[in-house]
């Protein structure tokens, strides 16, 4: 979370595209969320704008300019891996950059490489 | 000055008594002391009288963290400083899980509170407001674990947010009652949850939303790398492993692991609740705070039958560390496992400090054991290992069915002037010790200290260093300056925020790359110079309140049971002391 944040040049965690939460307390453990790349993307599919491109190998490129910060895109994740930039009004998404699984302790993070198809 | 000051330098301000609050850009301090310890021993000094009473509307809590707090490994601790019901002065204690990043993503570098709530009240802080929502029907709920249940049901910022709130024990006012932060993480020692009790503060909420450029991201992150690969390397491998829990033999093996009331530095249940026996057979996941690493907290599962079901289970979770294996165990002869989780779930769920509920429990088994009291007191029958008595026991310190436990319940100091037995009452300036008995300069340093855990100076490692290498001790004034040189760079780590599990890590010059990366310029010398000077304004503070450390009492019993150093003589100790006390004077008046 931090990490992703870094990578962006902030401190603090409104600009990550990755939430860590506990499962009900520490006891229970923690849940990543962060994009898991679909190769049909839903989200792509409600944007109206098509400011949500299908990247080859699954997920999504965004085109922030063609974005009408509607929050379709959110809503259709069923997985909750995409939250709005509260200050510029666009989703924030992961752009699979593998930055954060360097700073993974306990590899649950990885970057897998996927063939474009 | 860097423009990374100015993202820190809000403080915010609640009167819990007016139910109103408001921010102060208070660059002034936040320029001068970095933040953390610094910063909060200056807002001490502003908010609370001297003369103030620790349990009433003058005493204020202040929070802070620094500079590097939520950008750097292991930079995960918020100070709390507050005048302790312990012993009446500035007090101070840290604590880690999400508190610090919280605090500084939720927009501010400080919090101060002031005053009393007619009512119980829990404190929601956001980005840009704070919400004062009533807390009538969770005051009662006894277990601090459950309160933070429904909390984070009931607020915003799951995953980022963190929760502070206190049990039972804070809200009778026991004066050594901890403030526990998320799950397994505590503000233990001082009293700061009897504090929050006074106030009628029974939870603090605190959702971050904020987000801070970096001055210069390539520098940044770079060095953020070099720590980090540090941080993960040998330098904390103690903490990662085994834990703290990890002392629990090697103090054994030289004879300075606390056992009875510190009657003996030799445990023979040691192996059976070591480090080494908890993982083996209980340990069932270990977390971190945020920002860090390390991940040095170790859950151990307790798994029971019901009493009145057989073949009903339930499996409950409790965190370890080495000092509630002293104080719950060794130093209560408890070396049944089970029961030890037992006692430590106890203290968690009522919201006491470990350390002192430890000791008391000590001192009220042998003060039993040679009649100075009997069961019409106790109620229980508190033997050496007897873990179940000792469970009613810590209930009963809370619910104070007796005037027994009403002395009890404010702490050993208390309790031994009330009914006798101050020969084995362990306490330095009326707090009960943490567990080393390593040797003198150990104990002299928790005289001197603010926060009497075992990491204020390290001394315990100073007390080991002279006898791994068979050095001759070091003056009683040597020692002193020792100790103060030690806990002077400490003040640095601490107004970062550092955790102490860091200091291996952090070195001077890592320290002022970290700070240069943020646009902040600090030679070593510079951050030397800095700790000693915040040192010295907490002595002075102390000071002002009236403490004269040549004026306390020392257990007899400390100068009785040998150390690895030997008996530890009275007259060295209290030799340290008034060398301490010409040091701090002879400071204040130069000053």
């Amino acid at each position: 979370m931090l990490a992703c944040s870094r990578r962006l040049g902030f401190a603090g965690y409104e600009k990550s595209a990755i939430r860590v939460r506990s499962a009900g307390g520490v006891e229970r453990g923690f849940t990543v969320v962060v994009c898991r790349a679909c190769l049909d993307p839903p989200c792509a599919r409600v944007c109206p704008e098509d400011a949500l491109i299908p990247r080859p190998g699954g997920g999504i490129i965004l085109r922030p300019e063609r974005c009408n910060g509607c929050g379709h895109c959110v809503e259709a994740c069923d997985i909750g891996a995409i939250w709005m930039d509260e200050e510029t009004g666009k989703p924030i998404v992961c752009v699979y950059c593998g930055y954060c699984a360097q700073f993974c302790p306990h590899k649950v993070i990885t970057l897998q490489e996927v063939e474009a198809v | 000055m860097s423009d990374w000051v100015k993202t820190l330098s809000r403080v915010l301000y609640v009167d819990l008594a007016r139910k109103r609050y408001w921010v102060e850009d208070r660059e002034d301090l936040f320029g001068k002391w970095l933040g953390g310890i610094g910063v909060a021993s200056q807002l001490y000094k502003e908010e609370v009288p001297r003369a103030a009473d620790p349990l009433g509307p003058e005493n204020t809590i202040i929070f802070a963290v620094g500079p590097l707090t939520g950008v750097f490994p292991m930079a995960s601790k918020t100070i709390a400083v507050f005048k302790s019901p312990l012993n009446g002065y500035f007090a101070e204690s840290h604590a880690g899980g999400r508190s610090a990043s919280a605090i500084r993503f939720a927009g501010y570098g400080a919090i101060v509170i002031r005053g009393v709530s007619e009512r119980p009240i829990c404190l929601v802080i956001e980005p840009d407001r704070v919400r004062f929502r009533d807390a009538s029907a969770l005051w009662g709920v006894r277990s601090a674990e459950t309160v933070g249940r429904i909390l984070r049901e009931i607020t915003p910022g799951a995953g980022v947010r963190s929760i502070l709130r206190i049990g039972g024990a804070g809200e009778k006012l026991v004066r050594y009652a901890m403030v526990m932060v998320e799950t397994f993480r505590h503000f233990g020692r001082m009293g700061l949850g009897a504090v929050f009790g006074s106030k009628k503060l029974k939870a603090i909420v605190i959702a971050p939303g904020k987000v801070y450029r970096f001055p210069d991201m390539k520098r940044y992150r770079d060095i953020y790398q070099k720590i980090y690969d540090l941080a993960k390397g040998p330098k904390t491998k103690k903490y990662h492993d085994l834990g703290t829990a990890e002392n629990v033999l090697v103090l054994d093996a030289i004879g300075a692991l606390p056992t009875k009331n510190f009657s003996s530095g030799r445990f023979d249940g040691a192996g059976e609740i070591s480090g080494e026996a908890l993982v083996e057979n209980v340990l069932a996941r270990r977390v971190a705070c945020s920002a860090c690493p390390v991940a040095c907290i170790h859950l151990a599962a307790i798994r029971e039958e019901y009493e009145d079901e057989k073949f009903m289970y339930k499996t409950e979770f409790i965190s370890y560390d080495y000092e509630p294996i002293y104080a719950l165990g060794t130093n209560l002869g408890v070396k049944d496992r089970f029961g030890l989780l037992k006692l430590f779930k106890a203290v968690e769920d009522w919201g006491l400090d470990a350390i002192s509920t430890g000791v008391i429990l000590a001192w009220a088994t042998e003060a039993l054991e040679r009649g100075l009291i009997t069961k019409s007191e106790t109620l229980v029958d508190l033997r050496w290992g007897n873990w179940r008595s000792y469970v009613a026991a810590i209930e009963n310190i809370v619910r104070q069915p007796n005037e027994f436990y009403k002395v009890l319940a404010m702490g050993v100091e208390e309790a031994a002037k009330r009914y006798g037995g101050e020969d084995f009452a362990m306490s330095f300036n009326k707090v009960e010790p943490a567990g080393y008995l390593t040797g003198p300069l150990f104990f002299i340093s928790l005289a001197i200290g603010f926060r009497h855990s075992h990491l204020d100076s390290g001394a315990y490692s100073l007390d080991q260093r002279i006898f791994s290498s068979g050095e001759e001790l070091p003056s009683p004034r040597e020692a002193v300056q020792k100790i103060i040189e030690e806990e002077a760079w400490r003040q640095v780590l601490t107004s970062l925020v550092l955790c102490l599990f860091a200091r291996g890590v952090y070195d001077e010059n890592l320290t002022s790359e970290a700070l240069g990366s943020l646009g902040y310029s600090y030679s070593s010398a510079d951050l030397r110079k800095l700790g000693r000077e915040i040192y010295f304004e907490k002595q002075r503070l102390k000071w002002e309140e009236g403490f004269r450390a040549s004026n306390l009492r020392i257990p007899k019993r400390i100068t009785e049971t040998p150390t690895p150093l030997g008996k530890i003589s009275k007259e060295y100790f209290e030799e340290a002391l008034k060398e301490f006390d010409n040091i701090v004077k002879k400071h204040n008046h130069v000053k």
